[in-house]
C-alpha cells in the first residue's frame, strides 16, 4: 500500500451529494485497506465510514483495490469520488443502524475498521499506537500528519464519532444519516470542547454496547438481530437484485423464514407432509384402470355395466341449485362408487349424500345386490341370532327343573317387550344395502341392516357423529348398537322421509288385489313408468302434489310393514309350556299400525309447526327456461331434490338429525318398577305395640288365675267329697 | 371471505354441501365490486346465506382499515342490489330472543310475540298482553351479529397489531403449517377479545402481542370430550386428501371455516338457516 500524496484541495463538491448513500457497500476487508488521506472533507466522509457494516468482504473491495490499484496516480480526491461512486452502487441505507460488525469481528475491531476510514483515522491512529495494534496505521499516520486537518475538524470528528457509535445515553443518540444533519456547525456546537480527545475506552465501550445488544438473543429464537442482519446483507450481496431497498421487507421477512425453517435433508422427507402423500396415493389408485388388458371386450363389457349412475352429470344440475360437493370431489366419487361396484356383485347403486361427522365424514352409497348374492351373509346373521336365543330358553328349562326341587322363590313375572323381528333384505327399510366411506381412495364399509328397535331409538336420541364406525353411541334411553347401526337407522329415516321423485315417474306394478283385503295389502313395490313425459318445471314448483315419496314410511313400531310382536311362531308356543300361555292372556291386543301409503304425493305431507315441510325453488329465476325444480326439505335439513325433464335425484349432505322447532328434551328415565305384586302372603304382619302386648299378657294372666281358681274348687270339692265318703 | 377470491373459497369450502349456484357466483362477483367502490369499503367479506322458507339472505360485510372495528353489514335477495343494515344493539337482540323458528325471507315480515305486560292503571295493576311485532330485519341483525361473535374464525397469524392500535391485515402470512392447522389454539375468533384479560400472568408471557391479540377458540364452551378429537363445539376435519383443514361449528350448524396449510387461503362462510343449536350438550 502505497502512500497516497494528501491532497490539499478539498474534492469537488459532488462528493457531498454522494454521501447521500449511506453505505456500506464499503466494505474492504482489512487486507485491502487504504487509508485515505486526510482532508478538510473527511469531516464530511465521518457520516459514511460511521456507518460502515461488514456483511461481507468481498467484490467491493476487490473493485475498490482495482481502483485503488488504477488509481494510484488520481489524486486522493478522485479516489474518493471513486469510493463513493462505489458507496452509491449499492445504495442500501440502513439509517437506524450505525454499527454492525460481522460475528467474527472481534470486540476489538472497532479501532482495526475504523482505520479504513479517513476520517477516523487521527484518532484511531492514535488509539492503535497506543495500543500497538496494526502496522497499518503507521503508514496511515504518516498520511495523516500531513494533512491540514485544522484542530478543530479533529475534534469535531471525535464528536461526531462518538455521537454515531454510542448508544448509551452519556454518548447522546444517534444520528440518523441524514447529511443535512451532520454537518451543520450548530450541531456541533454543543459538545463541549473540553471533550478533547474522549478516551478510547468509552467509544470503545460504546461500540462494544451496541454490538452486544444487537447481538443478543431473545427467548423465543437463537437468532439475534446482528445475525439476521448479516444473513440479510449477505443474500442481498449475493443476489444483487435490482432495487434492493424496495425489497427490502420481503427479503427481511424470507431471510427470517428460511432461518427457522431450514429445508431438510434431501434424503428424508418432509414428515408434515406424509399424510398428504399417502391421500394422494390411494386415490391415485382411484384413477387406475381395472385390472386386465385393455381389449376392446374390456371397453365393452365397462360399456354395458351401468351400474354406476352419472355422478358427474347429477353433480351439475345439483350445483345449479346450489347444493353439492365440488367437481373433483364429485369424480373422485364417482372413481369410488366404481371401485365398489367392481368389488361387490351390485345390481345399482346411487351416490346417497355424506353425512358430516366429528372427526371425519361419511360418503354414503345406496346399492342394490344382485339377486341371490347377498344372502349368504345374511344367513350368517340368523344363524347366530337363532343360537342365542336357543341357549337363553334352554337356561329357562334347566332353572325350573331346579327351582321345584326347593323352595318355591316367587318368578319375577316381567317379561321382556317381544322383539319386533327386522324387515327382510329388499324389504321396506331394508331395501337397499348401505356402504359407507370416509373418503374417497378408503375402502367401503357395508352397513348391517337396520332392526325396527333402532330406529325407534334412533328417533329418541339425537347425537352426533364421530365418524368412526365402531364407536360407542352412549346415549338414554341406550341404543342397541353402535355409531354403524344408528347410521344405519338415520339413513333409513331420512330415505324413507324425503326420497321424492316427480308424479308419474314411478307407477305401481300390476295390480294386486284391492286394498282392503285383510290386513291391507299394501303396495310395496313400484316401477319405472316408461311413458313418462316429464313435468314442466314451473309446475314442480308451485305446487306440491307433483312429487310423490317412493319409499315407504316407517311404522312408529320401526318397520315400514306392520308385524304383531305377540304373534308367536309355533317353535315358541311349544317351548312356553301351558302355564305360561294363559299368562299371557292379559296382555293386550297390539293396534295395527297405518301409515301413509307408497307413492303419496308431499301436498298430503304434515306440517311442522305452521311451517310447510318442502320449500320449492327454481334454480335460477333470471332464466326460468333453462332452470331446474329444486326442492328443499325443512324437516331434514339437508335433504334436497331436482327435477329437470325426465331427470331427478334426490342427494343429503348434512349432519344426519332431524329439524325440530322445540329443543330437545331426552326422555326421562322409567318409573321405578315393582318388585312384585303385593299379597297377603308378603304383607308385613305390624307388630304389636306395648299396650297390646300388656293387654295381652294381662288378659292370659287372668285366663290363667282364673284357670288354677277352677282347679283349686275342683281339688276342694274332691277333698269335700273324699271327706264325706271317708264319714 | 374475501370477494377477492370468491371462487375459490366457495370451492375450498364446498365440503359441507352448500354452496352457490353459478349464477349467484356471476352475480356476487360483479355486485361486491360495485359495493366496494360505492361505499368505500378496504374489503368486503361474502358473509353466507341465511335459508329463509320463501326466499334466502345473501349477506356481505365490508371492513374498514382496522380489521376489527365494526363491520358494517349488507343483506341482498337476489345477489345484485345489497341493502345496508343497521348495527346490532342489546336491545334488539332481547327482541329477538323470544322469536324462534325459521327465517321468512321476506324482511318485512313481522313476527308476532304475545307478552304479558303489567300495565299500571291508577291504583289497579292488571296483566295485560300485549302483542309485540319484531320486523324479521331486525331478527337478521342480531343474528349476524351473534354468529359473528360466536363462530367467526381468524388463523393466528392472519392479522397483525400495529404499535399505533389497529389491526391490519398480515401481508406476510403464509398460511399455517400442518401440524398447526389440526390445533384449535392457531384459530382465533374474529372479535373483540373477551377472554383474554383473564388469562393468568404466565399464559400471557408466552403470548406474542402483535399476533395473539383475539380469543383463540381452544377454551370455547362445551368443551370437548377426552375420548374424541373434536373438542366441543367444533368440529376439525381434513379433507381433500390432507391438504385442507376444515373446522365446522357444531353451535351454529352451517358455519364453515376453510384454510389450506402453507398457504394463504382461508375463509369462513355461513349458510344455513340462522338457528342456534341449543341441543349441543346433549349430542356431544
Amino acid at each position: 500500500m502505497g502512500d497516497l500524496p494528501p491532497d490539499p484541495e478539498p474534492p469537488p463538491q459532488p462528493t457531498s451529494s454522494r454521501r447521500n448513500s449511506q453505505v456500506s457497500e464499503r466494505r474492504r476487508s482489512r487486507e485491502h485497506t487504504r487509508p485515505q488521506p486526510t482532508v478538510p472533507e473527511e469531516v464530511q466522509q465521518i457520516p459514511l465510514d460511521a456507518q460502515i457494516l461488514r456483511g461481507s468482504r468481498e467484490m467491493v473491495s476487490s473493485q475498490i483495490n482495482r481502483g485503488w490499484s488504477q488509481g494510484a496516480s488520481l489524486t486522493p480526491s478522485e479516489n474518493f469520488i471513486f469510493q463513493a461512486e462505489e458507496a452509491q452502487r449499492g445504495s442500501i441505507e440502513y439509517p437506524s443502524l450505525n454499527t454492525g460488525f460481522p460475528s467474527e469481528v472481534q470486540p476489538q475491531t472497532y479501532p482495526s475498521e475504523g482505520r479504513l476510514q479517513a476520517s477516523h483515522n487521527a484518532s484511531l491512529m492514535l488509539q492503535q499506537l497506543q495500543q500497538g495494534e496494526g502496522n497499518l496505521f503507521q503508514q496511515v499516520e504518516s498520511a495523516y500528519q500531513e494533512p491540514r486537518a485544522d484542530l478543530l475538524g479533529q475534534y469535531t470528528r471525535y464528536q461526531r464519532e462518538d455521537l454515531q457509535f454510542s448508544q448509551d445515553t452519556q454518548h447522546g443518540p444517534y444520528l440518523r444519516d441524514d447529511p443535512a444533519l451532520q454537518f451543520s456547525p450548530s450541531e456541533l456546537g454543543f459538545m463541549p470542547f473540553n471533550m478533547e480527545v474522549p478516551e478510547p475506552e468509552p467509544r470503545e465501550l460504546a461500540v462494544q454496547n451496541a454490538k452486544a445488544y444487537l447481538l443478543q438473543t431473545s427467548v423465543n429464537c437463537d437468532l439475534s438481530l446482528y445475525e439476521h442482519l448479516v444473513n440479510l446483507l449477505t443474500k442481498i450481496l449475493n443476489q444483487r437484485p435490482e432495487d434492493p431497498l424496495f425489497l427490502l421487507e420481503s427479503l427481511n421477512r424470507t431471510t427470517q423464514w428460511e432461518w427457522f425453517h431450514p429445508k431438510l435433508d434431501t434424503l428424508r422427507d418432509d414428515p408434515e407432509m406424509q399424510t398428504t402423500y399417502e391421500m394422494a396415493e390411494r386415490q391415485k389408485a382411484l384413477f387406475g384402470r381395472s385390472g386386465g388388458g385393455e381389449g376392446e371386450q374390456e371397453m365393452e363389457e365397462e360399456a354395458a355395466r351401468m351400474a354406476v349412475p352419472n355422478i358427474m352429470e347429477k353433480a351439475f344440475y345439483f350445483e345449479q341449485a346450489g347444493v353439492g360437493l365440488s367437481s373433483d370431489e364429485s369424480f373422485r366419487i364417482f372413481m369410488a362408487l366404481k371401485q365398489l361396484v367392481e368389488q361387490q356383485p351390485i345390481h345399482t347403486c346411487r351416490f346417497w349424500g355424506k353425512i358430516l361427522g366429528l372427526s371425519r365424514s361419511y360418503l354414503v352409497a345406496e346399492v342394490e345386490f344382485l339377486e341371490g348374492e347377498e344372502e349368504v351373509e345374511e344367513e350368517v346373521e340368523e344363524m347366530m341370532e337363532g343360537g342365542e336365543v336357543m341357549e337363553a330358553h334352554g337356561e329357562e328349562e334347566g332353572n325350573e327343573g331346579e327351582e321345584k326341587v326347593t323352595d318355591v322363590i316367587p318368578k319375577p313375572t316381567w317379561k321382556p317387550p317381544p322383539v319386533v323381528p327386522k324387515e327382510a333384505s329388499r324389504n321396506g327399510a331394508n331395501k337397499y344395502v348401505y356402504f359407507v366411506c370416509n373418503e374417497p381412495g378408503r375402502p367401503w364399509v357395508r352397513l348391517p341392516h337396520v332392526t325396527p328397535i333402532q330406529i325407534v331409538q334412533a328417533r329418541k336420541i339425537k347425537k352426533f357423529f364421530t365418524g368412526f364406525l365402531d364407536a360407542p353411541v352412549i346415549s338414554y334411553p341406550p341404543f342397541p348398537g353402535n355409531e354403524a347401526n344408528y347410521l344405519r337407522a338415520q339413513i333409513a329415516r331420512i330415505s324413507a322421509a324425503t326420497h321424492i321423485s316427480p308424479l308419474g315417474f314411478y307407477q305401481f306394478g300390476e295390480e294386486e288385489g284391492d286394498e282392503e283385503e285383510e290386513g291391507g295389502a299394501r303396495r310395496d313395490s313400484y316401477e319405472e313408468n316408461p311413458d313418462f313425459e316429464g313435468i314442466p318445471v314451473l309446475e314442480l314448483v308451485d305446487s306440491m302434489a307433483n312429487w310423490v315419496h317412493h319409499t315407504q314410511h316407517i311404522l312408529p313400531q320401526g318397520r315400514c310393514t306392520w308385524v304383531n310382536p305377540l304373534q308367536k311362531t309355533e317353535e315358541e308356543e311349544e317351548e312356553l309350556g301351558e302355564e305360561e300361555e294363559k299368562a299371557d292372556e292379559w296382555i293386550e291386543e297390539a293396534e295395527q299400525e297405518v301409515g301413509p301409503p307408497l307413492l303419496m304425493p308431499l301436498s298430503e305431507d304434515a306440517e311442522i309447526m305452521h311451517m310447510s315441510p318442502w320449500t320449492a325453488r327454481l334454480s335460477c329465476s333470471l332464466s326460468p327456461q333453462y332452470s331446474v325444480a329444486v326442492m328443499r326439505s325443512n324437516l331434514w335439513p339437508g335433504a334436497y331434490a331436482y327435477a329437470s325433464g325426465k331427470k331427478f335425484e334426490n342427494i343429503y349432505i348434512g349432519w344426519g338429525h332431524k329439524y325440530s322447532p322445540e329443543n330437545f328434551s331426552p326422555s326421562l328415565p322409567a318409573p321405578v318398577q315393582q318388585e312384585y305384586p303385593s299379597g297377603p302372603e308378603i304383607m308385613e304382619m305390624s307388630d304389636p305395640t306395648v299396650e297390646e302386648e300388656q293387654a295381652l299378657k294381662a288378659a292370659q294372666e287372668q285366663a290363667l288365675a282364673a284357670a288354677e281358681e277352677e282347679e283349686e274348687e275342683e281339688e276342694e270339692e274332691e277333698e269335700d267329697e273324699d271327706e264325706d265318703q271317708d264319714d | 371471505m374475501d370477494e377477492e377470491s370468491l371462487l375459490l373459497s366457495l370451492e375450498l369450502a364446498s365440503g359441507s354441501g352448500q354452496g352457490l349456484s353459478p349464477d349467484r357466483r356471476a352475480s356476487l362477483l360483479t355486485s361486491l365490486m360495485l359495493v366496494k367502490r360505492d361505499y368505500r369499503f378496504d374489503r368486503v367479506l361474502f358473509w353466507g346465506r341465511i335459508l329463509g322458507l320463501v326466499a334466502d339472505y345473501y349477506i356481505a360485510q365490508g371492513l374498514s382499515e382496522d380489521q376489527l372495528a365494526p363491520r358494517k353489514t349488507l343483506y341482498s335477495l337476489n345477489c345484485m342490489e345489497w341493502s345496508l343494515l343497521p348495527p346490532a344493539t342489546e336491545e334488539m337482540e332481547m327482541q329477538t330472543s323470544v322469536v324462534k323458528g325459521r327465517f321468512m325471507g321476506d324482511p318485512s315480515h313481522a313476527y308476532e310475540h304475545t307478552e304479558l305486560q303489567k300495565v299500571n292503571d291508577g291504583e289497579k295493576v292488571f296483566e295485560e298482553e300485549v302483542v309485540v311485532q319484531i320486523k324479521e330485519e331486525t331478527r337478521l341483525v342480531s343474528i349476524i351479529d351473534q354468529i359473528d361473535k360466536a363462530v367467526a374464525v381468524i388463523p393466528r397469524g392472519a392479522l397483525v397489531k400495529t404499535p399505533f392500535g389497529p389491526i391490519r391485515v398480515n401481508r406476510t402470512f403464509e398460511g399455517l403449517s400442518s401440524s398447526e392447522a389440526k390445533k384449535l389454539s392457531s384459530y382465533f375468533h374474529f372479535r373483540e377479545p373477551v377472554e383474554l384479560k383473564n388469562k393468568t400472568l404466565l399464559e400471557k408471557a408466552d403470548l406474542d402481542p402483535s399476533l395473539d391479540f383475539m380469543d383463540s377458540l381452544e377454551h370455547d364452551f362445551p368443551k370437548g370430550l377426552a375420548s374424541c378429537s373434536s373438542s366441543g363445539s367444533w368440529s376439525i376435519q381434513m379433507e381433500r386428501g390432507n391438504t385442507l383443514v376444515v373446522l365446522r361449528s357444531l353451535l351454529w350448524p352451517g358455519l364453515t371455516f376453510y384454510h389450506a396449510p402453507r398457504t394463504k387461503n382461508y375463509g369462513y362462510i355461513y349458510v344455513g338457516t340462522g338457528e342456534k343449536n341449543i341441543d349441543l350438550p346433549f349430542m356431544l
